[in-house]
Formats: C-alpha cells, sequence, structure tokens
C-alpha cells in the first residue's frame, strides 16, 4: 500500500469527533508547533516539504508563505479556499465531511506559522451541511483548549470563522473569494497587488487550498524533509485525486504522486480501469480546466516515456502534447464520449460562470459556446474551427484572472487533438445531431 | 523654501522617452508624451473603462493592453502577458510597446470583436453616436467585417427613473457609471446584476436613480447605454453646438458645456478634457432643470478636435465646401481602416457590402433550427 497521509485514518468510526480524532494522533501538531516552535521555525518546515497548492496551481505553499507582507499594526489573514467547484474535482468535499478536524488542526498551525488570529474558511454555499460538520469540529476544539483565546496557555490567540460561499465557480479564484468575503459582488482583482500585500480588508493574506492545510499537521509531526522523501522530484507528498467518467471504480483516491498514470488508470488500488467491454479514448487528468488527452498521450508522452501522476511529467510536452495535474480531477472518457458535446458542455460551464468583468471572457466564452452548440447540433461550418481557435486564443492570457484561460484551453486542446471528430460533425451534420452519435474515428471513415 | 521634488522615472514608450513621477500608470505615462506634443496622440492606448476622475477603475476592458518589453532597469526582463497600462505603474528603465507591437495591435482588434459581437449597432437612433468611444475604438482599432453570426444577446427592458435612459443592450460593462455612483453620490441603488455575458446594469427591484449627482453617469458612460431622458431623440450631436457656460449653483461648481440647436439649449453636460474624461462632475439641476441661456454666463464655444464630427458642418465652412474635403480629412486623420473589401463609390456595391456584413449576422438567428 502507498503512504498515505491525509486519508490514513479516515475509515475509522467515528474520526469526525474530536476524542477520535484525538486518539488517532490528532492536534499532536498543534501542540508541537505552539509548544516547541516558532512561527518561522513552521514555515521554514513548509518550505522543506516541498509542497505545492493544491488548488490548482501547484505553487510551492512555503514560498507564498515566505511572501506574506508583515507591516506593524496590521492584522494578517489566512483564508481556507473551501470552494471547490471545478467539474471533476470532489475531494475537498470529501476530506471535510469525512475528517473535519484534520483541516481544522491545519488551519491552526498554518495560521499560527503566519501570525494569524482571525482565519477563514471560505466554504462552497452549496455544502451547508460540510458547514455544519465544520462548525461544530470548531467547537469542539475550543471546548478542549485547541482554539479561541490563549491556546494551550501559549498566549497566542485564534478564532476560526467557517464562511458559506456566494454559489459562483468564480468565488474560488482566490480574489474573488477575498472580495465574496468582504461582503462584495465576487469579482477576481487585477494581480498587483498580491494577496500576499494586500488581501482580506486590505491587509496582507494568504490563501490555501483545503487539501495544501490538511497536509501541515503531518509535515509538523513528521518533519518537512520527511514530507519531501514522498513523491517524485519537485512533485512532493501525496496528492487527492477525484477520479470520475467510464472507470469501473470512481472514487477520491490518495496516490504518492509518481506512480504511473497506467497504475493509476488500471490496478485494482485505484480506478480498476476502464469499464468492461470499453476502451479508453481521452483524459482530462486535472479538473475541466486543464487541455484533454487522446488516448495514445496518456499512459506515455510524446517522448515514449511513462506518464506519471506527478506535476512535471503531466504537464511534459507543453500543451502541443500535455497537460496538467490541476486539481487532481481525474476524468476518464471511453469512445463513447463525443468529444466535441463534451466540449461544448465545459464551454457552457464556462460562459455560465464568467464574472463578466473583462471583455474578452465575458463575450469570448459565450460566442465559444454557441458555435460548440451549433457544431453539436449539425449547423457548423469548416471555417467555425478555426475561429474556435482563433478565439481561445485571444482569451487567453489576456484577461484578469484565469478563468479566461481555463475556458480557452479545454477547447484549443480538443481541436488540437480531435479535429477529425469536429470535421466529422460538420460534414455529417444529420448523423452527428442525433442523440448519442459518437465519431469512430477510422473504423467509420 | 526648497520644494523636495520626488525622483522622476524614466521609461521608453514606443521609442519615445518620457520621464514621469513615482506611482505613474503607463497609460498616464503616454498621455503626457500626447499633451506634450500633439501630433503623437495616436500613440496612446484607448481607455474604454478607465476613467482618471474615478479612483480604481480600470482594468477591466482589456482595450489598453500593451506589452512591457523590459520591466525596470533592474530587472529587464519582458513581462509574460500583455499588461493593462491603464492600471500599471511604470518602473525605472520600464520599455513597453504599443503601437510598434503587433500582437499588442492584433489582440486590440480582438477586443473590439469582443465588445461589439453583442452589440446592438443600432447607433442611427442612438444618442451617443457621434461621441461614442466605441464608435471611435472600433473604426480606429476594429475590422469592418465581423465574423459573428450568432444572435446578440437582449435584455429585459428596465426603466431607472425620469432622467436616466438605460438601454442595457449597449453596456460595454465598463463599471464606470457604478464607481460614479458609489464614489460621488451619496448612495448608490444600482449596480452590476447577474454574471457573465448576462450582466447587466440594474437597480434592486427597478428602483429609480434619484439622487444629485446621478445625472453624472450619462456622462462617464462611454457608449449610449446611459443617455440623458431630458434629451432623448431630440438632435444628433453633430447638429448642436457646443458651448462653455457658468452659473452660481451651491450644489456644484456650475461649470458645464451647454449643446446649442439654433437658440435653444438642448442638452447640458460636464465639460470634457482632451481624453473625453469630466473635468468637474455637475449636479442634476444644472444638467437637467437649467434650459435657458437666461440661467447661464456664456464664456464661448467649445474647443472641438477638428477630426470630431462635432465639428461638421460648423467651423471652417470655407473648407468644408471643397468637394475632396471629407477624403482628405479621413486620409489624414486616420489610418487606414482594416477592411479589405474593395474600395469603390458605386452606391450599388457600397450598399451591397453593407447589407451583406448585417446580413450574415442576422442570417443565422433566422434560421428556425437556432431558434428553438
Ligand atoms: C476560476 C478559478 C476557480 C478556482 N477555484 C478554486 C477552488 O474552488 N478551490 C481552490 O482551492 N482553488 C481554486 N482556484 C485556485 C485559487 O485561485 C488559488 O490559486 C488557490 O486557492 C491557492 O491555494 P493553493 O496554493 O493551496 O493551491 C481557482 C482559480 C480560478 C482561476
Ligand atoms: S477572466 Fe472571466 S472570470 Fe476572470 S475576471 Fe475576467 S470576466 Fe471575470
Ligand atoms: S452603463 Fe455605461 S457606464 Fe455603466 S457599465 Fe455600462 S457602458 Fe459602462
Ligand atoms: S482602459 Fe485599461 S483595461 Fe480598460
Amino acid at each position: 500500500m502507498a503512504k498515505k497521509i491525509l486519508t490514513e485514518h479516515i475509515n475509522v468510526p467515528g474520526i469526525e469527533t474530536f476524542e477520535v480524532y484525538r486518539k488517532q494522533g490528532g492536534y499532536t501538531a498543534v501542540e508541537k508547533a505552539i509548544k516547541t516552535m516558532t512561527p518561522e521555525e513552521v514555515v521554514e518546515e513548509a518550505k522543506k516539504s516541498g509542497i505545492r497548492g493544491r488548488g490548482g496551481a501547484g505553487f510551492p505553499m512555503g514560498m507564498k508563505w515566505g511572501f506574506l507582507a508583515k507591516p506593524e499594526g496590521v492584522p494578517r489573514y489566512l483564508v481556507c479556499n473551501a470552494d471547490e467547484s471545478e467539474p471533476g474535482t470532489f475531494k475537498d468535499h470529501h476530506l471535510m465531511k469525512c475528517i473535519p478536524h484534520l483541516l481544522i488542526e491545519g488551519m491552526i498551525v498554518s495560521s499560527f506559522a503566519l501570525g494569524a488570529n482571525k482565519s477563514f474558511i471560505y466554504v462552497r454555499g452549496e455544502l451547508m451541511y460540510v458547514i455544519r460538520i465544520l462548525e461544530k469540529a470548531i467547537e469542539e476544539a475550543k471546548a478542549n483548549g485547541f482554539l479561541g483565546k490563549n491556546i494551550l496557555g501559549s498566549g497566542y490567540d485564534l478564532e476560526l470563522v467557517v464562511q458559506p460561499g456566494g454559489g459562483a465557480y468564480i468565488c474560488g479564484e482566490e480574489t474573488a473569494l477575498l472580495e465574496s468575503l468582504e461582503g462584495k459582488r465576487g469579482n477576481p482583482r487585477n494581480k498587483p497587488p498580491f494577496p500576499a500585500v494586500k488581501g482580506l480588508y486590505q491587509s496582507p493574506t494568504v490563501v490555501n487550498n483545503v487539501e495544501s492545510i490538511s497536509n501541515m499537521p503531518w509535515v509538523i509531526n513528521n518533519g518537512g524533509d520527511a514530507y519531501a522523501a514522498i513523491g517524485i522530484g519537485r512533485s512532493t507528498g501525496t496528492k487527492l485525486i477525484s477520479a470520475s467518467g467510464h472507470i469501473q471504480k470512481p472514487g477520491v483516491y490518495e496516490i504518492e504522486l509518481g506512480v504511473s498514470v497506467d497504475e493509476f488508470l488500471n490496478s485494482d488500488e485505484y480506478c480498476g480501469g476502464i469499464r468492461k467491454g470499453h476502451h479508453l479514448k481521452a483524459l482530462v487528468a486535472g479538473g475541466s480546466s486543464v487541455p484533454i488527452l487522446p488516448a495514445h498521450l496518456i499512459t506515455k508522452t510524446a517522448a515514449g516515456e511513462d506518464r506519471l501522476m506527478s506535476y512535471e511529467s503531466l504537464s511534459d510536452g507543453g500543451f502541443a502534447t500535455g497537460t496538467m495535474l490541476g486539481s487532481g480531477g481525474f476524468i476518464v472518457f471511453d469512445e463513447t464520449a463525443c468529444i466535441v458535446r463534451n466540449t461544448w458542455n465545459f464551454s457552457r460551464f464556462y460562459h455560465h460562470e464568467s464574472c463578466g468583468q473583462c471583455s474578452p471572457c465575458r463575450e469570448g466564452t459565450g460566442w465559444m459556446e454557441k458555435v460548440l452548440h451549433r457544431i453539436e447540433h449539425g449547423h457548423g461550418s469548416m471555417h467555425d474551427i478555426d475561429l474556435l481557435v482563433d478565439v481561445a486564443k485571444k482569451i487567453e492570457g489576456n484577461t484578469i484572472c484565469p478563468l479566461g484561460d481555463a475556458a480557452a484551453w479545454p477547447v484549443a486542446s480538443a481541436i488540437r487533438h480531435f479535429r477529425d471528430e469536429f470535421e466529422w460533425h460538420i460534414t455529417n451534420p444529420h448523423e452527428a445531431s442525433q442523440p448519442g452519435a459518437v465519431f469512430m474515428g477510422a473504423v467509420l471513415a | 523654501m526648497e520644494e523636495i521634488k520626488p525622483q522622476l522615472i524614466k521609461i521608453t514608450f514606443d521609442g519615445i522617452e518620457v520621464e514621469v513621477e513615482p506611482g505613474t500608470t503607463i497609460m498616464q505615462a503616454a498621455r503626457k508624451i500626447a499633451e506634450a506634443d500633439e501630433s503623437q496622440g495616436y500613440l496612446v492606448p484607448p481607455a474604454m473603462c478607465y476613467y482618471k476622475p474615478l479612483p480604481t477603475s480600470g482594468g477591466k476592458c482589456r482595450a489598453c493592453l500593451v506589452r512591457v518589453a523590459a520591466g525596470s532597469a533592474k530587472d529587464p526582463r519582458p513581462m509574460p502577458k500583455l499588461v493593462p497600462s491603464c492600471i500599471t505603474q511604470v518602473q525605472e528603465g520600464m520599455i513597453v510597446e504599443n503601437t510598434t507591437n503587433d500582437a499588442v495591435l492584433d489582440t486590440r482588434k480582438s477586443i473590439v470583436e469582443f465588445l461589439l459581437i453583442n452589440h446592438p449597432l443600432d447607433c442611427p437612433v442612438c444618442d451617443q453616436a457621434g461621441e461614442c468611444h466605441l464608435q471611435d475604438f472600433s473604426f480606429e482599432h476594429g475590422s469592418a467585417k465581423t465574423r459573428y453570426e450568432e444572435e446578440r444577446r437582449t435584455f429585459e427592458k428596465i426603466d431607472i427613473g425620469p432622467f436616466v435612459q438605460l438601454h442595457m443592450t449597449r453596456c460595454i460593462l465598463c463599471y464606470r457609471c457604478v464607481y460614479t455612483a458609489d464614489q460621488i453620490t451619496n448612495k448608490r441603488v444600482h449596480g452590476v446584476m447577474n454574471r457573465g455575458d448576462a450582466s447587466e446594469i440594474s437597480t434592486y427591484i427597478e428602483k429609480a436613480i434619484d439622487n444629485d449627482f446621478s445625472g453624472n453617469v450619462i456622462d462617464v458612460c462611454p457608449v449610449g447605454a446611459l443617455t440623458d431622458k431630458t434629451y432623448r431623440f431630440k438632435s444628433r450631436v453633430w447638429f448642436s453646438k457646443p458651448v462653455d457656460a457658468h452659473c452660481d449653483c451651491e450644489k456644484c461648481s456650475g461649470k458645464v458645456t451647454l449643446w446649442y440647436r439654433g437658440d435653444e439649449v438642448i442638452r447640458v453636460t460636464a465639460r470634457k478634457n482632451i481624453w473625453g474624461e469630466v473635468n468637474e462632475f455637475i449636479c442634476n439641476t444644472c444638467r437637467f432643470e437649467r434650459k435657458k441661456t437666461s440661467d447661464w454666463t456664456i464664456e464661448g464655444p467649445t474647443k472641438v478636435k477638428r477630426s470630431s464630427v462635432i465639428s461638421a458642418n460648423k467651423y471652417r465652412k470655407d473648407l468644408i465646401a471643397k468637394p475632396d474635403f471629407a477624403l482628405k480629412l479621413a486620409a489624414t486623420q486616420f489610418k487606414p481602416i482594416d477592411d479589405e473589401r474593395e474600395y469603390t463609390t458605386d452606391i450599388e456595391t457600397v450598399r451591397h457590402q453593407s447589407i451583406e456584413n448585417n446580413d450574415k449576422a442576422n442570417h443565422r438567428s433566422l434560421l428556425p433550427q437556432n431558434n428553438n
């Protein structure tokens, strides 16, 4: 069995309660950090661990903490991003629901490291029941002296606030999240200034994903070096993968970074292979925003090496032949999936979720969706394909926040790898617009 | 007493060196070049959302994106993406490319396209036509052809009160009116509702905008989305004549521009600088109620750029009388418009060309399969 950091105790009955969690060694990281370490030492361990942000961008967490500005007399904030709304990603939900104290413990040690006395967990608004679970966990932690005033007699105070989200995907973008947390419309901010300098209420702020923060108790207990020893290269530690689609065993899996895609996809420990009688067609490896990969680039890179579940290996070949680990939303498609329909579906999502601030994203997402809708429904023409590529290119990199890029990449990559399928929709409009019609590639051609 | 001057920062913008104070944005540095030498006006990036009198505005429309070829003297690396010049501050030794960079111009062309795909293009019936920044922007930076074949977005009409007319289909969501209401009225009752391309300027539950300074949203709106109800359909701007005037007003500075048609004041607006920005916001009494010459002390004709359509038929009648004046003016004032269609003066062909463009856009939405 591979190393488990986050999910080791997740199946212990009653682990959502303080007693059971404590019995499994919970809150020892808080004791260790607050009683025996300085905040700087905790930051140092985070840096040594090499852990990278699990929210999607993969930015080294310790480095982000190091950037936090520390002006005199200004409060600093830690905000946990639990807005998880990326299609295909459902790991934070799982973690918070099953083992809420892990996040609470992580929040305490991380807040201590950053010198924050008030920290926030911004939870996707639809997950009211998870919000209640977290609030109960906070009450328990408080009752046991791990939260509130003068934690463990150290003089360190921490208040944890759970905030229901605004109900929009865009509120997961860190600056939109901060706006929303301030009670405003969830529009992303232009950067710079970055949250590390001017974040929540214009104060220095760190925003981290649920999974990123939940790793911290283990890092404190075992040391950053031990964490860095797990994984491969600059992809240290473990990662939760939300596996869905046409596989035998969809679910949330904790993998050691560096297992091969082949093993993850086909071994019984994880996805258990493609559903019976079908074969692999495409993969979205890191949530709906990342480029889609065709079958021949999934288990092998373009260079013919084994593709691994790591930041580096998945992005091998750049966007021409690679993708991204992203948030770990692993969506598998077999030959019954229509790529055009799926691309339209993703596009519809981004059109619906754009905040509408900047022109390329506001107008471009709708444009792409309408063109894809036409192609899928048999009203496309050949120049529509190049039009889509061009519109995607004009959105990418020209927007305030990365949602614009996230809307452009799935379209551009689908056309890059499955152009023949788009063409088939255009040249066979009647057939292609039938419900369930799928391009069978060389078989039909 | 000796004044302590802040150390000036030197940057290079499109090959021209300019010195500005720390904290200046790239846009302001470019404007400084143009203010010193009018012939360099074409260098200045267009601004559709940024509005200097409204702090925190800008950064949204992306019309002003430029390339930073060198970040600063200390760190001369280029910036990886195009940056919005209206909110990006200069650094010592920064090198900026605007009109000298094809990628910038190409991106700008696509920003025009994005802003126009859902725009109704109802200029012939729009009160803003002739002083519309979107018209200028598309004329100067856009393409004459459209690639958009889908149905255009529309909105439910709402009434926002007796003075201001809202045409949401024309809005480019620059947020200027929102900042205006936030910053210069004592209570904002309108804002952006909904999301993405369904976002709309609206009041909560159709509340009327009623505030002494609310009329200023008309002046800041770059397009015809917010227009003056008391001026509605009264005239085309180029038939009216702007005159600077002032009055003794207890609410505002009283410094305005009166727009005459014949002897009649048909509209009152704030005065604007050469960048189309309001110099001083005015109150609703001045704007909507003082429509008699006797309410005002006249200062003299407003200075209007010769290239502006507002100057047409009024000034330099001798020039206008010459038959080729318009063509020459167009040739000198504007860079060639991006249009690969054949140049012709044959009326029938021109008519056909312009209808073709519209038809293409309308054609799709009329197809029955696109209407279910
Ligand atoms: C449109 C958009 C949506 C996002 N949604 C989430 C989200 O739901 N959860 C999350 O943790 N990060 C999300 N992110 C990434 C955050 O902006 C941010 O990078 C992350 O929370 C930082 O935490 P990390 O460094 O621990 O990954 C989103 C980003 C974008 C652009
Ligand atoms: S890229 Fe899209 S979601 Fe992000 S700020 Fe711009 S309009 Fe909003
Ligand atoms: S109504 Fe006018 S000022 Fe307001 S956001 Fe729209 S275009 Fe801008
Ligand atoms: S003017 Fe700079 S982004 Fe709109």
